[in-house]
């Protein structure tokens, strides 16, 4: 579970996948399983593909758009450092820059415009499930027993006592906040914690993250 | 006007729903009220046994769904409060003989006779639950205070409330003052904390219960009772007083040493 061939995050332009293993086929069968484990989550979306410094080649390229498009996704845009992937690319006609805005890697303090987010306005009770590509927010407690999954960030503005799982398609810059944070597990990515044994627990508003390779807990300080 | 009508659940077994729905369908008929209460755990009858009625069952529940009574027949009056009613559930059949559209039927039939239709639904959360609280004018969650209890009542809520049912009221039973004195005891105000309804009800951890469940006679006949007491203040909110809860005291250490009080 620590480890997948790839990351999906959703982004206001649509979903942005990253490939983290080298083999293409690899990359190309995570994709294939998280196409048939969630499809509510890619229908009728479009998908941006970030190769960073890696090359692509032309079968490679036709082999994805091939795939996507049988699950009715449209291939949006290839980005990329290497050019001769960029022309290639174009030449099918495929954008490699987003139109407007630059990607961001890091957890930024910059204003970012982070697409749909959901918004729930009850308690989420024993044996009740949500989930949803973006950030998820909570108006109300997370019961223990019920499970919130989001690609994006969870915030509670509650008790969350329940399973948390923030990135769930591998963004590891996502965080989970709650105004009191007692959930029985978080996961943020790949990465699962549970909360610490004993009793020695103070009701406070705090921000779990993945911090190297961990998923760590902090009280929730505004910082500037 | 119908009578209303109050499903007795809890999701977890074990935990006192036919003992509270013995108690407060004899506790409000105490008070003068016409009451039904119906078994619809078919298959594990029990209220019968509570109420000290099982020798008079001739009819039953099934028997009126499949036409082989009339709805009178399959009703036994209490030996103690004429107005008090029990219709009793099959106990050599199962739950799938009853579907969703009889039982609410024969709830919303009931309740044309009577002021209060009490209905003792099955633990667990399926077709049992379902078709217990598809009438209910009010639901009625008892619950421990256990984790694992008060887990399930919670899941229960969560199905009650995607069903559109809205006021359902809490009963907490068998509370042990000293237990959470110590803190070694789940305390009233973490578990209403937790499933964010309304409290109706605290009913003290009891002996008498037992012997009361025993002899056919609800402790709620009981005036000495501690938890007798509470089930009749259950009752008194029920009919829309505002009773304040009794503080629990801890039993005296003579009761605890020989059962007496």
């Amino acid at each position: 579970m620590n480890w997948m061939p790839l990351s999906i995050k959703g982004t206001p332009q649509g979903l942005l996948l990253q490939p983290k293993s080298q083999s293409w086929t690899e990359f190309l069968e995570a994709l294939k399983q998280s196409l048939y484990d969630a499809p509510a989550f890619f229908k009728g979306g479009r998908v941006i593909l970030d190769l960073g410094k890696r090359e692509l080649k032309e079968d490679e390229l036709l082999a994805l758009r091939k795939l996507l498009n049988e699950h009715d996704i449209e291939l949006f845009a290839v980005l990329g450092e290497d050019a001769q992937t960029q022309r290639t690319t174009r030449s099918y006609g495929i954008r490699t820059r987003l139109p407007g805005e630059r990607h961001s890697q890091q957890r930024t303090n910059e204003p970012q415009v982070q697409g749909n987010a959901l918004f729930l306005q009850k308690t989420l009770r024993s044996g009740q499930s949500i989930d949803f590509a973006g950030t998820i927010i909570i108006l109300g407690d997370v019961n223990p027993g019920a499970e919130v999954k989001a690609g994006g960030n969870i915030m509670v503005w509650g008790k969350a006592r329940g399973l948390l799982h923030a990135g769930a398609m591998g963004d590891e810059n996502a965080v989970i906040c709650a105004l009191d944070m007692q959930p029985a597990q978080l996961r943020i990515a790949g990465y699962i914690n549970r909360a610490p044994e004993g009793k020695n627990y103070q009701s406070q508003p705090e921000m779990a993250m993945v911090d190297g390779t961990m998923i760590v807990v902090q009280p929730w300080i505004a910082r500037g | 006007m119908a009578g209303k009508i109050i499903t007795i659940t809890s999701g977890k077994g074990g935990v006192g729903k036919t003992t509270t729905t013995a108690n407060l369908s004899m506790g409000l008929a105490i008070l003068g009220a016409r009451v039904i209460c119906i078994d619809a755990d078919i298959g594990l009858r029990n209220l019968d046994m509570m109420l000290g009625l099982e020798n008079r069952i001739v009819y039953d529940l099934v028997n009126l769904i499949e036409g082989r009574c009339r709805f009178r027949q399959a009703l036994i009056r209490d030996k103690r409060f004429p107005e008090l009613h029990l219709m009793p559930a099959a106990q050599t059949r199962d739950k799938k003989d009853i579907r969703e559209e009889d039982m609410e039927r024969i709830a919303r039939q009931a309740a044309e006779m009577a002021d209060y239709v009490l209905i003792d639904s099955p633990a667990g959360i399926e077709h049992g639950f379902r078709y217990s609280t598809v009438a209910a004018d009010q639901v009625l969650i008892v619950t421990n205070p256990e984790v694992t209890a008060v887990r399930d009542a919670d899941r229960v809520i969560g199905l009650l409330e995607a069903e559109g049912h809205k006021n359902s009221k809490l009963i907490i039973n068998r509370v042990k003052p000293e237990l959470v004195r110590r803190n070694e005891m789940m305390d009233t105000s973490a578990i209403v904390d937790i499933l964010a309804i309304d409290l109706i009800g605290i009913i003290p951890e009891d002996s008498d219960i037992l012997f009361a469940s025993n002899r056919g006679s609800p402790v709620v006949l009981d005036k000495n009772s501690a938890a007798g007491q509470a089930f009749r203040e259950v009752t008194y909110r029920l009919q829309g007083q505002d009773v304040p809860f009794t503080p629990l005291k801890e039993p005296s250490l003579l009761k605890k040493l020989f059962g007496l009080r």
